[in-house]
């Protein structure tokens, strides 16, 4: 999945270095070329031991996004997102502060009454107990944030300036597969591809502290954690992505990967009926059409806000919690992008809740 | 009535004597505004530079200059106390093919934000490539560098270019990859990233320096106190304005040493002013009392005649702030922020105009107008017009026979006054002792100019009896010609005899220190450059190679707001004869360890040979006893000495950072240097003669004291001036008498000849009392302002040589000026002067 691809701004260039890298000349200064493990097809993923993560690969991430009630029944969006990133530098320096291997994190939550983000993020390169990942189950942290695995069950973390919430996430079932049993390819090549699991339909408890007032919440969550060295297909400037509880149960990921043209490249979905097997659907049974925009008066950037998506034979409209859910990083990590709640309806009933994200809508954004 | 033309025009009539005073007023001026400018720039430029360093960082912890164990980061960073951490590895590095040392710290990008955002490196966006190339990486390459903008321009660097720097034996090729847009713009830094400068710079496991932002609601004092209990031992916490202290400290002895050789320069200028106005008050007797007759008050006179010593100030104040600009920038361009000293090393400050003590200085120099023109003023406002109607009585100058008893009161208070402790780290008690020195002199001169008068022999030509008797009967003209005379040959004895004290002491200081036959260093000395086990042993196997004593320097914070301490690991004899001791040494017993502490360390520390002291080494505090005191002229903060083997067994570093090496009998100096350079890769390993060190270090020194004689150059130039000046106006007002003596029969040769040695014996009184003041002063110099400011003792060498020298032709320049003014006074016809009063 190519998603988060954006928000790894900092750390993404080598891959889109080597992605075009048919044009780079050698670069004398490089550092000796590290070989980033490959993500190959027919490689069965095992739990628990691929919940932790693989630092081996060049990117990988956890991400948590859904929906909160208060006590008084008012919705929330939030967002918890930490990103592994191998650098391929400093891969033969003794030092204990090598950047061998950063984390980042990433946290948002959506409030109708504030109208926009509240949003905060981190950087640390892993070392000294500060930050790092945990091999073999969910641990990844930085300082006092983090998002973690015990048995079954996760935990996020979160305290920053605007916002602070602590949630646990229980997961309804056994991790649904995303593309080939786990393998998720990003285009017609290949080579570029991920290893892509999701965790929808995550029971959510916990508390949200916002303007310094602490409040109970209760919810339901999606997950992702995907992993990968090389995937981003040359001519993509950004991309679309859901990830939907629907009430009855089911749960349905989709994305597609849009060219300079705004094109769809490539598209992929994964719906998993109530009980029932998860389906994998191909790229021509996928479609986003935009119903409505909206224009950030932070950065300019319009977003089309309201889509109407086709899986197979159903067709769901998406509208967001709020139009203002544009998270800007570009003080850390340099990304800008739309990452927000979103209500599901067909045949206008709603059925269900999830997330949208939205990357590349910008000239600025650094895409991949 | 407007009177000024009657006042203030006098002061164009006698243009020569008005002009002397001014330019003695207008030196003094411009020489306290140029020191005061100079340091004002580089320390406010000290100042911002290191606030840009510390950024938003509440606290700071500092340690050695080896740094401490990076282990100490994770510790702070999980205290609840603190918000964020931001370790920092800092090196001086050389850039290959330059002498100049460049500031390089290793910084985590990721904690910058949140503690110190003005390092925050920029990486530059590349025209040549295609913007998506841009590599955000940069900033974590290991080859990578980001310039501040000072840096850039020194170095004549821009982004893309290559930058090489020394470290340890090795090149290391680095690109310059951005800048530093939060740098201080005056700052010569660079940054690169922390595990890059760990790895090159030998410095794994090490920082040297963290910043702390504390958590919201914490108290600085209370987080710092609580965090230094569980820093190990010589790992200070301290907020990131007590290096600033520091450094304002350091340089603050220094300036005011300075400013105070400019304020005795405004004081001889007051002294001028007094003399010319005393001669031509007594001049314009007559005038006055025509004035008070009818009808100007007492009062009016006396304020008219204090604002002429008023305007002649402000003239002088005027120029002289404006001469003093010129002259810091001057100096700043040429010399550096700290006039070579060599605090402020690595800053270009840039010169600013301060009004308000622009204004301080104008009103300095009217101040010591004002304050010359006093007694004159008083005096003549006192005579009663009657009485001064009457045929004038040149004679009847003021200052009579002086006020002998209160000089000796003065003289003798400042013998006591040496012994008042510095205060506020300044040497207020050596200041009292020198104005008390100089004050006291004075008082006592006209005494002295009667004993020298009593003195001469009664005998000889006539010249020389009238010169004699003239100056036995008269000693108020002696002390107005003498007084400049005597503030300035004092000042000027007493710098010469500092600065031959302190260079000679330096001298010998350097041979103790440098007794080998070669040295050799990686780099430069704060390149950090080390030698490992295997080069020193490489070195020793070198031919012709007789004896090698390594050295390790380290430095080490004892005291939190304490400048750091530097400590040196080399072989040290078991009775210390071969360091420059002061006083006795007093090894300690079986089972203990010996450590040699500075003269400075006494000072500031308080320790004492035979005290038992804990000296933190390797992270632990580890009881010592002090051996001796030896001598270290090289830093003013501290230093200690230990024993190589002592220190290797303490602290397990088995480095070094150079070598003394004592060549095998009959080996060619020349050829094992060639052998011992090429140990080490090509241009890495320097070797230097002692003779070689010892003119470096006695160019910087003599670099250091430009100042000094600059001043001692002026001194003369305005006690010379003065003597010109006061011989010219009592010439002007003796012309009755030469006349008088032209009739009694004496030739236009013999008057001359009279006055030259009248000129003499003036400016002898005032060059002996000068230079009995000036070796009082010197000693108070070496021992109280020296020794309080700088924390060293010197050995006394007075130059005979030079001060007879200077004496004798003071004297005949004195000589010269009277004759001179003499015969001004001369030109006119003997009958006319006689008749002009009958």
């Amino acid at each position: 999945m190519n998603r988060r691809r954006c928000l790894l701004a900092l750390a993404s260039l080598p891959v889109w270095r080597s992605a075009a890298g048919q044009s780079a000349e050698p670069d004398h200064t490089a550092p000796p070329a590290v070989t980033f493990a490959p993500v190959l097809p027919g490689r069965t993923l095992v739990f628990p031991d691929d919940h932790g993560a693989h630092p081996a690969f060049r990117t990988e991430w956890w991400y948590a996004t859904g929906w909160l009630s208060l006590p008084d029944g008012s919705p929330l969006g939030f967002q918890t997102t930490f990103f592994r990133v191998r650098t391929g530098l400093g891969e033969q320096n003794p030092s204990a502060f090598a950047p061998r291997q950063l984390i980042l994190a990433h946290a948002a939550i959506a409030d109708p009454r504030l109208g926009r983000l509240r949003h905060d993020q981190r950087a640390a390169r892993v070392g000294f107990g500060r930050a790092g990942s945990e091999v073999g189950r969910t641990q990844v942290w930085i300082d006092d944030w983090r998002f973690e695995q015990t048995d079954d069950r996760y935990r996020a973390e979160v305290r920053g300036e605007e916002l602070a919430y602590s949630l646990s996430l229980v997961p309804d079932g056994p991790p649904l597969l995303n593309g080939a049993a786990g393998f998720s390819t990003k285009a017609a090549d290949p080579r570029h591809a991920s290893f892509y699991y999701s965790r929808p339909h995550l029971a959510v408890t916990g508390t949200v502290t916002l303007d310094g007032r602490t409040q109970a919440v209760t919810g339901q969550a999606w997950l992702d954690h995907e992993w990968s060295s090389e995937y981003l297909p040359q001519g993509a400037s950004g991309w679309d992505w859901i990830g939907l509880n629907l009430d009855d149960g089911s749960a349905l990921m989709a994305f597609r990967m849009r060219g300079d043209d705004g094109r769809a490249l490539w598209s992929a979905a994964t719906v998993r009926p109530t009980g029932g097997r998860a389906q994998v659907l191909p790229p021509d049974a996928v479609t986003f059409t935009p119903l409505g925009h909206w224009r950030s008066p932070r950065t300019d950037i319009t977003y089309p806000v309201a889509w109407q998506v086709r899986i197979g034979a159903r067709l769901l409209d998406l509208q967001p919690l709020m139009d203002d859910q544009e998270l800007d990083s570009r003080r850390s990590t340099g990304a800008v992008y739309w990452e927000g709640a979103v209500r599901v309806s067909e045949d206008g009933r709603e059925i269900g809740r999830g997330y949208l994200e939205m990357t590349g809508y910008g000239e600025t954004i650094r895409v991949g | 009535m407007n009177l000024a033309p009657v006042f203030l025009g006098s002061l164009a009539r006698r243009r020569t004597a008005t002009l002397f005073s001014m330019a003695a007023i207008c030196l003094g001026v411009a020489l306290g505004m140029a020191v005061h400018a100079i340091h004002e720039a580089a320390l406010t430029e000290f100042g911002r530079g290191l606030r840009s360093m510390a950024g938003e960082a509440d606290l700071q912890v500092k340690g050695p200059r080896g740094g401490f164990d990076e282990g100490l980061y994770a510790l702070l960073a999980a205290r609840p106390e603190v918000a964020a951490a931001s370790p920092v590895v800092e090196v001086e590095t050389q850039v290959t093919g330059r002498d100049e040392t460049l500031q390089l710290l290793g910084v985590d990008v990721f904690t910058l934000p949140r503690v110190t955002p003005a390092l925050l490196p920029r990486p530059a966006e590349d025209a040549a490539d295609t913007s998506e190339r841009t590599d955000r990486f940069a900033i974590l390459a290991e080859d990578t560098v980001f310039l501040s903008a000072a840096a850039q321009s020194a170095l004549g660097l821009k982004s893309g270019d290559r930058l090489r720097l020394r470290a340890g034996e090795q090149a290391l090729d680095l690109r310059v990859a951005g800048d530093l847009p939060g740098a201080a713009e005056n700052r010569r830094l660079a940054v690169m990233d922390i595990a890059a400068v760990q790895a090159r710079f030998a410095k794994l496991g090490r920082l040297t320096r963290i910043d702390l932002r504390l958590a919201e609601g914490v108290a600085p004092e209370a987080a710092r106190l609580g965090l230094q209990a569980i820093l190990p031992a010589g790992v200070l916490i301290e907020a990131p304005e007590a290096a600033e202290d520091q450094a304002a400290n350091l340089s603050r002895a220094y300036r005011v040493n300075l400013t105070m050789l400019a304020a005795i320069a405004l004081l001889t200028g007051g002294f001028l002013v007094f003399s010319a106005q005393a001669l031509s008050v007594v001049r314009r007797r007559t005038e006055f009392a025509f004035l008070r007759a009818i009808g100007l008050a007492r009062r009016d006179l006396f304020i008219w005649l204090l604002a002429e010593g008023a305007l002649v100030g402000l003239a002088g104040g005027l120029v002289g702030v404006a001469l003093g600009h010129g002259l810091a920038w001057a100096m700043l361009t040429l010399l550096g922020g700290d006039l070579g000293a060599g605090y402020f090393a690595g800053l270009t400050p840039q010169l600013q105009f301060q009004p308000g003590v622009t204004a301080v200085y104008v009103a300095l120099g009217v101040l010591a107008g004002v304050a010359g023109a006093w007694l004159p003023a008083r005096e003549a406002a006192t005579v009663s017009p009657a009485q001064a109607l009457k045929a004038g009585d040149d004679a009847a100058l003021l200052g009579g026979r002086g006020h002998p008893r209160l000089g000796i009161a003065v003289l003798a208070a400042s013998l006591p006054v040496c012994w008042i402790p510095p205060i506020n780290g300044l040497p207020v008690g050596g200041y009292l002792a020198v104005a008390g020195l100089l004050a006291g002199s004075v008082l006592l001169l006209p005494a002295v100019a009667s004993a020298v008068a009593w003195l001469l022999p009664q005998r000889g030509p006539v010249p020389a009896r009238l010169a004699a008797a003239r100056l036995g009967a008269a000693p108020g003209h002696a002390v107005v010609a003498a007084a400049g005379v005597l503030t300035s040959v004092a000042l000027a004895a007493a710098m010469a005899i500092m600065v031959a004290s302190f260079r000679e002491s330096v001298d010998e200081w350097l041979s103790e220190l440098l007794p080998a036959d070669l040295y050799l260093r990686v780099g430069t000395i704060q390149s950090g450059s080390l030698l490992d086990e295997a080069l020193q042993a490489r070195i020793s196997a070198v031919p012709g190679v007789g004896r090698v004593n390594f050295t390790r320097h380290e430095s080490l914070r004892l005291a939190a707001g304490q400048a750091p301490v530097g400590l040196i690991a080399r072989p040290v004899a078991a009775d210390g004869r071969d360091l420059p001791l002061v006083g006795a040494a007093l090894p300690p017993g079986p089972g203990e360890t010996a450590i040699w502490v500075s003269e400075a360390m006494q000072d500031l520390y308080g320790w004492r040979p035979g005290q038992r002291v804990e000296v933190p080494l390797a992270g632990q505090p580890v009881p010592l006893r002090v051996a001796g005191i030896w001598r270290d002229y090289a830093r003013q903060t501290g230093a200690l000495m230990i024993d190589l083997a002592d220190y290797r067994r303490l602290t397990g570093d088995p480095l070094a950072n150079d070598a003394a090496i004592w060549l095998a009998p009959g080996a060619a100096a020349a050829q094992v240097a060639a052998a011992l350079t090429a140990v080490g890769d090509p241009g890495t390993l320097q070797l230097a003669y002692p003779g070689e060190i010892r003119a470096i270090s006695l160019r910087v020194f003599d670099r250091t004291f430009a100042v000094t004689y600059l001043l001692e150059a002026v001194a003369v130039a305005i006690g010379l001036a003065g003597v010109a000046a006061s011989f010219a106006a009592l010439a002007a007002a003796r012309r009755r008498e030469f006349g008088m003596l032209r009739h009694l029969g004496l030739t236009r040769r013999q008057i001359g000849w009279m006055l030259a040695q009248e000129g003499a014996l003036a400016a002898g009184v005032g060059v002996l009392g000068g230079l009995l003041a000036g070796g009082a002063i010197g000693l108070v110099l070496i021992e109280v302002v020296n020794r309080q400011s700088f924390h060293w003792s010197m050995d006394l060498h007075v130059p005979w040589g030079s001060l007879a020298w200077f004496a004798g032709a003071l004297i005949a320049l004195a000589a010269a000026a009277a004759v001179l003014a003499g015969r001004q006074a001369m030109r006119q016809d003997a009958v006319l002067a006689v008749r002009e009063d009958w």
